[in-house]
């Protein structure tokens, strides 16, 4: 290749560059601008009157304006809502990494007849789309008496979370050294001693991701509430949310910070934890 | 490793499997199994009546009203699904490579385009459903204000264009998911491959269909085929911004509504009906299962191992 078509070729590259990057730029402002706007707008609305709202929706209010938000405090069940939604989602995580890391750590660490063929029973469960089960599952949960019993939730929340932390800590504990174990057996540790304090700690990072992959979607169902609590004092944040835009239809002010109270937990965590969100949730759908 | 020798070991192991074991088999697998043996019975409410074979897949399939019911839905969620996979998957890539690139900014713009997917879907249906609102949602306010008044209708309240309305807002909710599978997959690919392509052409184009794309198929695989599974279990937007019934008149109803309200009933007419309910269940499971099974064989073939 001759020296002037080198600088030739270089040149139209920086400008090539330039201007390609300038497109990639413009389209990643803009997209941000349209991912970010509705969430911006909703938590403006949710300091304004519905008044404000229709005459300047996208103006900046007051921010020391709060009576929606006391509204919602003082008025609804929002609360009671809120205090569900920990008690059925933080049980829930506390049965999943319990058992999920049980079966793993049996699976992972100990070569046993039968291990792979379990491993691939976990595995199963995690394709199928529980959804179309919810017949028998409404039917089981009324034989088992826990109907309108958070408990229900719980357990289906449990088996559903199971598959995919079953497959994410095997797969890392299969990973851990055997050196540290085999040594403490020498000593003459038991096997439950030998999980518990020295096996344990080493596997957190795996227990983080496996439990931001399943807090989400717990965190954020709907459809096993809508079949399964009737009852208006057991019901999640985002099924109580249902019944709090139904009675506020006409009251635009409530309805948007009543939106933002909603939304702003998993918001304000997400920020702070940002890396290990996207790490966890896509963590199903990356090799 | 140890082998399964001792007893106590043997009993440690149990210990730690069964109880885990218990709960998958109780909650997913019978439930699975049983929805397909539910199927093939009458119901009377919550009461199991007669086996009746073949005759709900019948009833479904080919009995009017059913049958118009089953086709207009599974139409819908057709349309749904090959939308999304423009607007949420082929968007999810575009911004994939441009986040890849890392400009400056990148962390802020990955950070944003993921936000939506944290948040509930209830919360993005009904944040949506104001935004649509005929006379003060911001949409018409928007339109009206940058002088396309005539553009401005009631989103939600046509049939023309309810599900597309629908659609956009689960494109808006969903497209971070897609773009951060494909950067990680981009962000795999080694740069040796890279700078060699570098050398070759300089022709945008041709380094991403020719490098780029081929290169990040596992990752196309998963997107699509959870994006296949998802489309058609489709039920919480369509639910909040359609309602049960997928009005108006059925132009957003899809599978995943049309099976709930058959097997639970809806507000105006109370009857449910079990079998013919699962009867459906079972015919999308078995349409799931074997379309994902096909797209994610198919896929496969076409990913290079490195």
């Amino acid at each position: 290749m001759s020296v002037t078509t080198t600088n030739y070729y270089d040149r139209k590259g920086i400008l090539g560059t330039l201007g390609r990057d300038g497109l990639l730029q413009i389209i990643l402002i803009a997209n941000t601008i349209l991912m970010l706007a509705p969430i911006v707008i909703m938590v403006f609305s949710a300091f304004k009157t519905t008044p404000q709202i229709f005459q300047s929706p996208f103006g900046i209010p007051d921010f020391t304006q709060v009576q929606n938000f006391i509204k919602i405090w003082s008025e609804t069940n929002f609360l009671r809502y809120l205090l569900n939604s920990f008690v059925v989602t933080g049980a829930s995580m506390v049965l999943i990494l319990t058992l999920g890391t049980m079966a793993a750590y049996a699976i992972g660490r100990y070569a046993f007849t039968g291990a792979n063929f379990i491993l691939m029973f976990f595995l199963a469960g995690l394709t199928l789309p529980l959804k179309l089960a919810i017949i028998p599952l409404f039917m089981l949960m009324r034989d088992l008496s826990i109907l309108n019993n958070q408990l229900s939730l719980i357990f289906v929340y449990t088996a559903m979370g199971l598959p995919s932390t079953v497959f994410i800590m095997t797969g890392f504990i299969r990973t851990l050294p055997n050196e540290l174990e085999d040594a403490a057996r020498m000593d003459g540790a038991s096997e439950a001693r030998i999980m518990w304090s020295i096996m344990l700690p080493l596997v957190r990072p795996a227990m983080v991701i496996a439990g931001i992959q399943n807090i989400v979607p717990i965190w954020n169902d709907f459809f096993f509430p809508l079949v399964f609590i009737q009852n208006d004092s057991l019901k999640t944040l985002p099924q109580g949310l249902t019944t709090f835009m139904g009675e506020y239809t006409t009251d635009w002010g409530v309805l948007f910070s009543g939106l933002t109270l909603s939304a702003a937990p998993i918001i304000i965590i997400y920020i702070v934890l940002s890396r290990q969100f996207i790490a966890g949730m896509t963590s199903g759908a990356i090799k | 490793m140890p082998q399964f020798r001792m007893t106590g070991r043997g009993l440690w192991i149990t210990a730690l499997i069964v109880p885990p074991l218990c709960f998958v088999a109780l909650f997913i697998v019978y439930p699975i199994i049983s929805a397909f043996a539910y199927a093939f019975f009458d119901w009377q409410g919550l009461k199991r009546l007669d086996f009746v074979g073949l005759e709900n897949f019948h009833t479904v399939l080919f009995v009017e009203p059913y049958r118009s019911w089953t086709l207009n839905a599974f139409k819908n969620n057709i349309i749904v699904f090959f939308a999304l996979m423009v607007l949420q998957n082929g968007l999810g890539f575009i911004l994939a490579y441009a986040l890849w690139r890392e400009l400056p900014g990148a962390r802020f713009h990955r950070i944003a385009v993921f936000l939506p997917v944290v948040l509930s879907t209830i919360i993005v249906a009904y944040l949506f459903k104001l935004f649509y609102h005929p006379l003060f949602g911001l949409v018409n306010i928007s339109l009206k204000s940058i002088g396309l008044s005539e553009w401005a209708q009631p989103w939600l309240g046509q049939s023309g264009t309810a599900l597309w309305s629908i659609i956009a807002a689960q494109a808006w909710h969903m497209v971070g998911f897609p773009t951060l599978v494909f950067l990680a997959g981009m962000q795999r690919i080694p740069s040796e491959i890279l700078d060699a392509v570098r050398m070759e052409t300089e022709s945008e184009w041709v380094k991403i269909t020719k490098i780029v794309w081929p290169l990040v198929a596992p990752s196309a695989t998963i997107v699509f085929t959870l994006l296949f599974v998802g489309a058609f279990n489709w039920f919480e937007l369509p639910y909040i911004m359609g309602g049960l019934d997928g009005s108006p008149f059925g132009s957003t109803d899809v599978l995943g509504l049309y099976f709930y309200r058959t097997a639970f009933g809806n507000v105006s007419s109370g009857q449910q009906d079990f079998g013919l309910g699962s009867a459906l269940a079972v015919l999308i499971f078995i349409f799931i299962a074997a379309i994902a099974a096909v797209i994610t064989t198919r896929l496969r073939a076409r990913e290079i191992q490195l």
